[in-house]
C-alpha cells in the first residue's frame, strides 16, 4: 500500500472536490432549476403527456440522481488508481 | 378462497421467511451486531437501504399525498426531496463515514470533534429523531393489520413487536440486513402489480412510469391533460402546476428533505457493512435504484387513481354517481373511516368539488389510493393480500433499521464509549441485546399511548436531521478546523431553533393548546411551513459552527490526522504517519 505525500493527499481531495462540485451542479440544476424555480418555463414545453417541467419533478431529476452517483463511482474508482489509493 | 383467508395466509407467509432468515443470521459478536460483520455486498445493501428507508410514509401514502393533499405537482417535493438525498449521501458523507470504518454516527461526531459532550449530543439527537420516527412505524404496522386483518389495532401491534423482536434482538444488523433485502422484495412487488394494472387499464401501457405520459384508451387525450381539465371543471387547481403554498417554501421543503435524508442515523449506518469505500459509494447508487423503482411509480399511481376517482364519482361532467349505486369498494373504506360521504343538498348524487360547502366526499384519506388501489381497478384478491404484506415489509423494515439506530447509540456510545468503558465484548452484546429488546418495548409502548403526536413526528424527525446531524457531519470530512465548542454549539442551536419554528406553529410536542407567539401568523419565516425549516435550521447550524470556531482554539493535530486519513480510500497518507 502506498503512502500518499502531504502534497497528493492535497491533489487528490481537490481532484474529488471539483469533481463533487460539478456534479452536485447539475443534481441542483435538474431539482431546484429545472423541477421548482425554472418549472413554468419548461412547461412551456410538452413531451408525449408530460410538460417538461412536470416531469423533471417527477420523474426526470429521480434518474438524472441515479446516473449522477454512478458516474461518481466510476470517476472516483478512476481517481483512486490514478493515485494508487484503491483498495485491495 | 375469501379475501381474509388470503390475506392471512400471504402475511404469514412472509413473516414465516422474516423468521427463518432470522435464525440463519444470528450475530455472534458485536461487530456482526453492528454493522453485519461488514461484509455485505453493495448490491445487497442497497436492496437493504431501500428497504430501510422507505417506511410506511413512502408505501401507504406518499401517493396519496402527491395526489390528493398536495394536487399533483405541489406533491413533487416528496419525490425529489427523497432522493435526491441519496446524492449527497453518496458524494459528501457515505465513503468518508466508511473509511473511518466505526459502528455508529455519534461514535464519529465524538471522535472527530474530540468531545465526549459532542457524542452525548450526537446521541441525543439521534435518539429524537429515530424515536419520532419509529412511532409512525408502529403506528402503521398496528393500522395495516387491522384494516386487513380485521384484528383489534393492539393485536396487530404485538404481532408486530414479536416479529421484529426475534429477528432484531437475535440477528441485530446481521439479521436486519437480509430480512430487509425479503422486504424489499415483497413491498415492490405490492407496490409495482397493481400499479402496472392500472396503468394497462386507463392507458394501454404497462409502464406506469410511461403510462404517466400516455392518452387514454380509446381516445387522443393526454392522461394528465384529461386530469387538469376534471379537476378544473370541479373547482380545483390544475393538476400539473399546482404549486405548494409559494416556489420558495418548495424549495425549502425539498432542500430540507433531501439534507434530512442524508443526515438520518439509520440509512447513514447502512453504508458501514459494505466491505470498502468503493462499495459505500456504489451501494448508494443501487439503494437509488431501488427506490427509484417505487419512487417514479408513486406520481403515476398519484395521478391515476385520482383520475379513477373523479371519473368514478362524476363519468360525464353535470351526470353524478347515485349515492346508492357506489362501487362496493367505496362501502369497505368507509367502514374503515378514511372515507365519508355525506349528501349535503339532498339530491342523491354524490359531488366532489373544491368548495368545501359543497363537496359531499367529506374525507377521502391519503392513505386510500394505495391501499384501496386494486379493489378500484378490480384485481383479484391475491394482489389486496400482497399490497398488506408490502404495507407491512415497509413498516416491518424501517422500524428494525430504527431499532438499531437507537439500540447500539446506548450500547456502544453511551455504555462502551462513554460510560462504562471497560465493559468487555461479550457484556457489549449483550447490552445491545438489552438495549434492543427495550426500544422494541418503547416503540410498542409508545405505538399503544400514541403521545398524540404521531401524525407530526415523522415530518419533523427530517427537520431535526437536517438541522443537527447532517452540518455535524459534513464540516467533520470537508473541514479540519471546525472545533468541539463550533459542533456541539451548532448542533443545539441548530435543533433548538427548528424545534422552536415547528412547536410555535403547532403546539409544544404538538399539543395544540400548547402554541405560543400565536401573534407572528403562521408560516412567518418567509412564508416557509414547518415542515420545510429543516434547512434554515442547518444553515443556523452551519453559521453558529464557523462562528464559534472563529473565537476557539484549533482542534489537536490527530483530529486532523483523522480527517486526512478518512479522505483517502486506502493507504496512509503522510501526516498520518508523523503520528
Amino acid at each position: 500500500m502506498s503512502k500518499l505525500s502531504e502534497d497528493q493527499a492535497q491533489r487528490y481531495w481537490q481532484r474529488n472536490r471539483s469533481l463533487m462540485f460539478r456534479l452536485l451542479s447539475i443534481w441542483f440544476v435538474v431539482s431546484f432549476g429545472c423541477g421548482i424555480v425554472g418549472v413554468d418555463l419548461l412547461n412551456q414545453v410538452q413531451i408525449g403527456g408530460y410538460k417538461l417541467g412536470f416531469w423533471f419533478a417527477q420523474q426526470g431529476s429521480i434518474f438524472v440522481f441515479i446516473a449522477l452517483i454512478f458516474y461518481y463511482v466510476f470517476a472516483m474508482a478512476r481517481l483512486d488508481r490514478e493515485f494508487g489509493v484503491e483498495e485491495d | 378462497m375469501d379475501l381474509a383467508t388470503t390475506t392471512y395466509l400471504v402475511v404469514g407467509f412472509t413473516f414465516l421467511v422474516y423468521i427463518g432468515i432470522a435464525i440463519a443470521a444470528r450475530a455472534g459478536d458485536t461487530r456482526e451486531f453492528y454493522v453485519a460483520g461488514g461484509g455485505v455486498h453493495p448490491v445487497a445493501n442497497g436492496m437493504a437501504t431501500a428497504a430501510d428507508w422507505m417506511s410506511a410514509a413512502s408505501f401507504i401514502s406518499m401517493a396519496g399525498l402527491i395526489g390528493i393533499s398536495y394536487n399533483g405537482y405541489g406533491g413533487s417535493v416528496f419525490l425529489m426531496g427523497w432522493t435526491g438525498g441519496y446524492v449527497i449521501l453518496a458524494m459528501l458523507l457515505a465513503p468518508y463515514l466508511r473509511k473511518y470504518g466505526k459502528f455508529t454516527v455519534p461514535e464519529f461526531i465524538g471522535d472527530r470533534y474530540y468531545s465526549d459532550t459532542a457524542r452525548v449530543v450526537a446521541v441525543i439527537c439521534l435518539i429524537l429523531c429515530s424515536v419520532t420516527y419509529v412511532i409512525g412505524q408502529m403506528k402503521g404496522i398496528g393500522v395495516a393489520f387491522s384494516r386487513f386483518l380485521e384484528t383489534d389495532y393492539e393485536t396487530g401491534l404485538y404481532t408486530g413487536m414479536v416479529i421484529v423482536f426475534f429477528y432484531a434482538v437475535l440477528g441485530g444488523m446481521k439479521g436486519i440486513t437480509y430480512t430487509q433485502i425479503a422486504q424489499y422484495v415483497v413491498l415492490i412487488l405490492a407496490y409495482t402489480i397493481p400499479a402496472i394494472f392500472i396503468s394497462l387499464q386507463l392507458t394501454g401501457n404497462p409502464i406506469p412510469q410511461l403510462g404517466l405520459g400516455s392518452t387514454l384508451t380509446g381516445s387522443d387525450t393526454y392522461l394528465l391533460d384529461k386530469l387538469d381539465q376534471v379537476l378544473a371543471e370541479t373547482g380545483f387547481k390544475e393538476y400539473t402546476t399546482s404549486v405548494r403554498l409559494s416556489t420558495l417554501n418548495m424549495f425549502a421543503y425539498t432542500a430540507s428533505l433531501m439534507i434530512g435524508t442524508a443526515g438520518l442515523p439509520h440509512v447513514i449506518i447502512r453504508f458501514f457493512t459494505v466491505p470498502k469505500v468503493r462499495d459505500a459509494r456504489k451501494s448508494a447508487g443501487w439503494a437509488l435504484v431501488f427506490i427509484a423503482i417505487l419512487y417514479t411509480t408513486a406520481p403515476a399511481v398519484a395521478a391515476m387513481a385520482r383520475l379513477n376517482i373523479m371519473q368514478t364519482i362524476e363519468p360525464m361532467p353535470g351526470q353524478n354517481m347515485e349515492i346508492e349505486q357506489r362501487p362496493a369498494w367505496f362501502r369497505t373504506w368507509e367502514q374503515t373511516g378514511l372515507l365519508t360521504i355525506e349528501d349535503k343538498n339532498g339530491d342523491g348524487r354524490l359531488q366532489y368539488v373544491a368548495d368545501p360547502e359543497r363537496n359531499e366526499l367529506v374525507k377521502l384519506d391519503n392513505d386510500i389510493l394505495v391501499l384501496a388501489n386494486p379493489e378500484i381497478a378490480r384485481l383479484p384478491n391475491w394482489i389486496i393480500a400482497l399490497v398488506a404484506a408490502g404495507g407491512l415489509a415497509a413498516a416491518l423494515s424501517t422500524a428494525a433499521g430504527l431499532l438499531l439506530a437507537i439500540s447500539s447509540a446506548i450500547s456502544h456510545d453511551l455504555l462502551k464509549s462513554t460510560f462504562y468503558p471497560s465493559i468487555s465484548e461479550q457484556m457489549e452484546l449483550n447490552a445491545s441485546r438489552g438495549a434492543m429488546a427495550l426500544a422494541v418495548f418503547g416503540a410498542g409502548y409508545l405505538g399503544l399511548n400514541p403521545p398524540g403526536f404521531a401524525a407530526g413526528t415523522v415530518a419533523l424527525a427530517f427537520g431535526l436531521a437536517a438541522a443537527s446531524i447532517f452540518p455535524a457531519l459534513m464540516m467533520g470530512i470537508f473541514s479540519t478546523r471546525v472545533t468541539r465548542e463550533g459542533a456541539v454549539a451548532g448542533m443545539v442551536v441548530g435543533l433548538g431553533v427548528t424545534l422552536f419554528y415547528v412547536f410555535q406553529h403547532k403546539g409544544v410536542m404538538f399539543v395544540s393548546d400548547w402554541r405560543f407567539l400565536p401573534g407572528l401568523g403562521s408560516n412567518w419565516f418567509f412564508g416557509i411551513e414547518p415542515n420545510a425549516f429543516g434547512c434554515v435550521g442547518a444553515v443556523i447550524n452551519f453559521a453558529v459552527a464557523f462562528g464559534v470556531t472563529a473565537i476557539t482554539g484549533a482542534p489537536p493535530d490527530r483530529v486532523r490526522a483523522l480527517v486526512q486519513e478518512i479522505r483517502v480510500p486506502a493507504g496512509t497518507t503522510a501526516a498520518t504517519a508523523l503520528h
